[in-house]
Formats: structure tokens, C-alpha cells, sequence
């Protein structure tokens, strides 16, 4: 059984056929060439699979591509596509990775909260990222950059409200 | 290609779609594929290999958390993220936000269903407990019609459940009631883990317990021993706790296996059970954090 599916990859219409056995993540690198997503446990313990679906980090490696059909599906290569977003810019200044394996999902994890909670808690971070594994560096840096970029952002919001009155 | 064997799929629109996919015979079987957390995990692994798996996302009849016929319903679909996020389930089934809070990660809580959990029956699922002490019921759909399996007839061994072959579960309805309650989740590090043991207790207005215990028996289990010994205490005092926590550790049968030892286990069952009952008992009281914590972290005391 061989079915076309079309998804909205990174804010762009791709089909392809598929058969119900391929994985979103094997379909994404495999099909679509988008290699950001990586396999790592395979079974959704790591992270390191992470796309957002609808918005919502996922593990590609536990869903499956026919599942998505006319979805939305986000990976790395459709984040800050014209030019990196205040958070990865705070990621390289800060140096928070050393393989780099694990940065496709800690940025689709973080970039996820901070859409849903522009204001986390040191807590709330770590939730949010406490399915994405890093063997490298640890998690310290990562978690307080995400909760300086948050920081940082509410400090221009009020700004930006007084400029307009 | 990381799974091995083929198989057919069908995402039905309608319930009775679904039924009748499910019947149809399918070389090794038709299974229910909803979040896809355990399934595609399993099919990965090569532990089940299903001729079709029929996705049943589609389905309007296992959606949705509301209030019906006096009882909070809960669908079957219904993600950890969106019980999580409920007012509904804050309101009437708070123990459940906090048992849901702790289930895998976000991403795994954003496509998990109740629905698949409830049916994966593993001894560790963290949703178990809770809807035990909830004397939730199990709606099921079957080609002859509905049927409701109480909470407690459900699990009927490590993967094995009450569900006889080509039903569906539609959802869950928790009856409604003043209560306080709290579930507690030993793990052997923060962020994501399975279970070594759960318990979850809950308390009504009359000082009435239910006390269940999860990843210490073939299924999740009951506590009825510790439900009678506190029955009509809404305050229990040290002295109690400490009985409580003794039979506590007589009523689980837990197993060593990968996770922990059974004594480690059997021991804990007991430190949680006085948490989590002194917890539920806080909570009654209108004092005690708000629900969506786990006794058993550190900075929780």
C-alpha cells in the first residue's frame, strides 16, 4: 500500500508517496532532504527527532509520515530561514552546544515554549526541555539562555508599547 | 526503513467505519493506532506486527473533555497536553493534571493519548492509578453497541486488558465529587522516566480514601487495606501514616526488574503513600501546593 501525502514543510506545500511503515523522521530525511531531524534512541526518549506539528514539538521517530497528511510540519530548516531568530542568536553567542546534536530539538523545544509562554519559569523551562537529551555540554547553559532571550524580550515589549502612544 | 514489516492503514471518519475495520479480518490482526507513542515504538521494535493499523483520530466520538450526564467526560483522544491544560479537569479531576504533568515529556505529552495508555496497560502507566481512585468507567464501542467497564475490572494483566477483540474505546466519565487527592511518581532522575512506583489518593468531604498503586503489581492496582484503615480520618496523625505505610508495603507485589528492586520498591510504596495521603489531606483542608507537583522531588517537601 503506496498513498501521496502532502504536507506543509516549513511553510512550504511537498508531497510525496509513502508507504504506512515510514516515519515522519524517515520520510523528512529519507524523501524530503531535510536532515536537521536526527535519529537518535529511536523511540522517543531523546529529543533529538523534534519537529513541530501544528506547532507542537513532536517526536517524528514515534509518528508516522501518513499520519500527517495536510499538516504542518516545522523543523530547524524553517526556523529564522531569512535570519536567525534572537533565540539561536543567543544559542551561538553563548556557545550552549559543543556536537551539536542535540540543537535541532533544544531550539524546536524552546522556540515551542516561548511561543506558548513568552515568560517561563526556570521550572517551565526545564519541563519543556526535559525530553531532549544533550550528552555535551549539559543542560545549564541551554536552560539559562532560554530564560535570558525571555527575559531580554519582555524588557522590549513595554518599550515598544510606549514608542506607540 | 526503521520498521520492518508492512501493513495497511485507514484513518476512518466515522465510528462505525472504525468497527467495522477493526472486525475485518487482517493478516495478524487490526490494531488502534492513536497517539502512536507505545504503538509505533512497539512496531519499531518489532514487538507487535498488525496487518492494519486503523487510526482513529478522525473520530468525533473520542474527542473532547466536558461535562455530561452529571460526570466529566474525558475522550479517549484526549492528549496528556490538552488534560494538562483542561479547566474542567482542574476543577473535578485535579490528580489527574497531576499524574498527566508527569507522564514522559512535552513532546510525548503533546501526541499521547488516555485513551492509548488506558489500552497499553503497561504496569507503569501513570494513568491507571489515577482514574482508579476516580472509580472512573471505561466507554467501549463495540459492533453490538456500547458498553461501560468500571476502572477496576480494566486491567487484566501486563498488556492485557477488559477490551474484548474489535472494540474501541470511546472515553472515560469520572463521576463528580467534593475531594482532595494527589498522585506521587518515583523516577530515577527528573525529566522524563517510567515509573518505579506511583500512588495516587484521593480523599472526599466524609474522610473517605481511595488509595491505588501503579508499577508495583501486574496492573495497576487498589489499595483496599489502606482505604479501610483510614476511612472517616480526614486528618491522619503520625502514628496512623505509619500504620498506613506498613500495609502499604504488605498490599503491592512489586517485582526487580531493570527500574528497581522489589524491595526498593515495596519500601518506597510506603514513604509515598504517607506523602501523598498527607498531601490529599492538606489539600482537603484548603491548605497545601496547588496540584501539577510530585511529592517525590525534593524541592515539593
Amino acid at each position: 500500500m503506496i498513498q501521496e501525502i502532502a504536507i506543509r514543510l516549513n511553510g512550504e506545500v511537498r508531497r510525496a508517496a509513502v508507504a504506512p511503515n515510514e516515519t515522519l523522521l524517515d520520510v523528512l530525511r529519507g524523501k524530503f532532504g531535510v536532515k536537521t531531524p536526527k535519529e537518535g534512541c529511536g523511540r522517543g526518549d531523546c529529543g533529538a527527532c523534534t519537529v513541530l506539528l501544528d506547532g507542537k514539538a513532536v517526536r517524528s521517530c514515534l509518528i508516522l509520515a501518513i499520519e500527517v497528511d495536510g499538516q504542518s510540519v516545522v523543523t530547524l530548516e524553517g526556523v529564522g530561514r531569512d535570519k536567525p531568530t534572537a533565540l539561536q542568536k543567543a544559542f551561538v553567542k553563548n556557545n550552549v552546544f559543543q556536537c551539536g546534536f542535540c540543537a535541532p530539538g533544544m531550539i524546536l523545544s524552546s522556540a515551542a515554549l516561548l511561543a506558548e509562554n513568552p515568560q517561563p519559569t526556570e521550572h517551565e523551562v526545564r519541563e519543556a526541555l526535559a525530553g531532549n537529551l544533550c550528552r555535551c555540554t549539559g543542560y545549564e547553559p541551554i536552560v539559562q539562555t532560554v530564560l535570558a532571550v525571555a527575559k531580554k524580550s519582555a524588557k522590549k515589549k513595554p518599550a515598544a508599547r510606549r514608542a506607540r502612544s | 526503513m526503521s520498521i520492518a514489516h508492512e501493513f495497511d492503514y485507514a484513518k476512518p471518519a466515522r465510528l462505525k467505519e472504525a468497527l467495522a475495520l477493526l472486525a475485518r479480518p487482517a493478516p495478524r490482526g487490526a490494531v488502534v493506532l492513536a497517539g502512536g507513542t507505545d504503538l509505533v515504538a512497539w512496531l519499531r521494535d518489532g514487538a507487535v506486527s498488525p496487518g492494519r493499523l486503523v487510526d482513529v483520530k478522525g473520530l468525533a466520538e473520542l474527542r473532547g473533555i466536558r461535562l455530561q450526564g452529571g460526570k466529566l467526560w474525558i475522550g479517549a483522544n484526549a492528549t496528556f497536553a490538552e488534560i494538562i491544560e483542561s479547566p474542567l479537569v482542574k476543577k473535578h479531576a485535579p490528580a489527574l493534571v497531576e499524574s498527566s504533568g508527569l507522564v514522559a515529556s512535552v513532546g510525548v505529552r503533546n501526541r499521547a493519548t488516555i485513551g492509548g495508555n488506558v489500552c497499553s496497560a503497561v504496569p507503569c502507566c501513570d494513568s491507571g492509578p489515577t482514574l482508579l481512585v476516580h472509580e472512573a468507567t471505561v466507554h467501549v464501542a463495540t459492533p453490538r453497541g456500547t458498553k461501560r467497564i468500571p476502572m477496576k475490572q480494566w486491567f487484566l494483566g501486563p498488556r492485557r486488558t477488559a477490551l474484548a477483540k474489535g472494540g474501541l474505546v470511546l472515553g472515560f466519565s469520572l463521576p463528580l465529587a467534593k475531594h482532595a487527592a494527589a498522585f506521587a511518581k518515583l523516577k530515577r532522575y527528573r525529566g522524563e522516566d517510567l515509573a518505579q512506583a506511583s500512588v495516587a489518593v484521593r480523599v472526599d468531604a466524609h474522610g473517605a480514601w481511595r488509595v491505588a498503586y501503579g508499577s508495583v503489581a501486574p496492573t495497576p492496582i487498589r489499595g483496599p487495606k489502606v482505604e479501610r484503615l483510614l476511612k472517616g480520618v480526614k486528618k491522619p496523625d503520625a502514628a496512623l501514616l505509619k500504620k498506613a505505610a506498613a500495609l502499604a508495603e504488605a498490599e503491592v507485589a512489586p517485582i526487580t526488574d531493570i527500574r528497581s528492586s522489589e524491595v526498593y520498591r515495596r519500601l518506597m510504596v510506603g514513604v509515598m503513600l504517607k506523602r501523598a495521603v498527607k498531601l490529599a489531606a492538606a489539600r482537603l483542608a484548603g491548605r497545601g501546593p496547588d496540584y501539577g507537583i510530585n511529592v517525590m522531588e525534593e524541592d515539593a517537601q
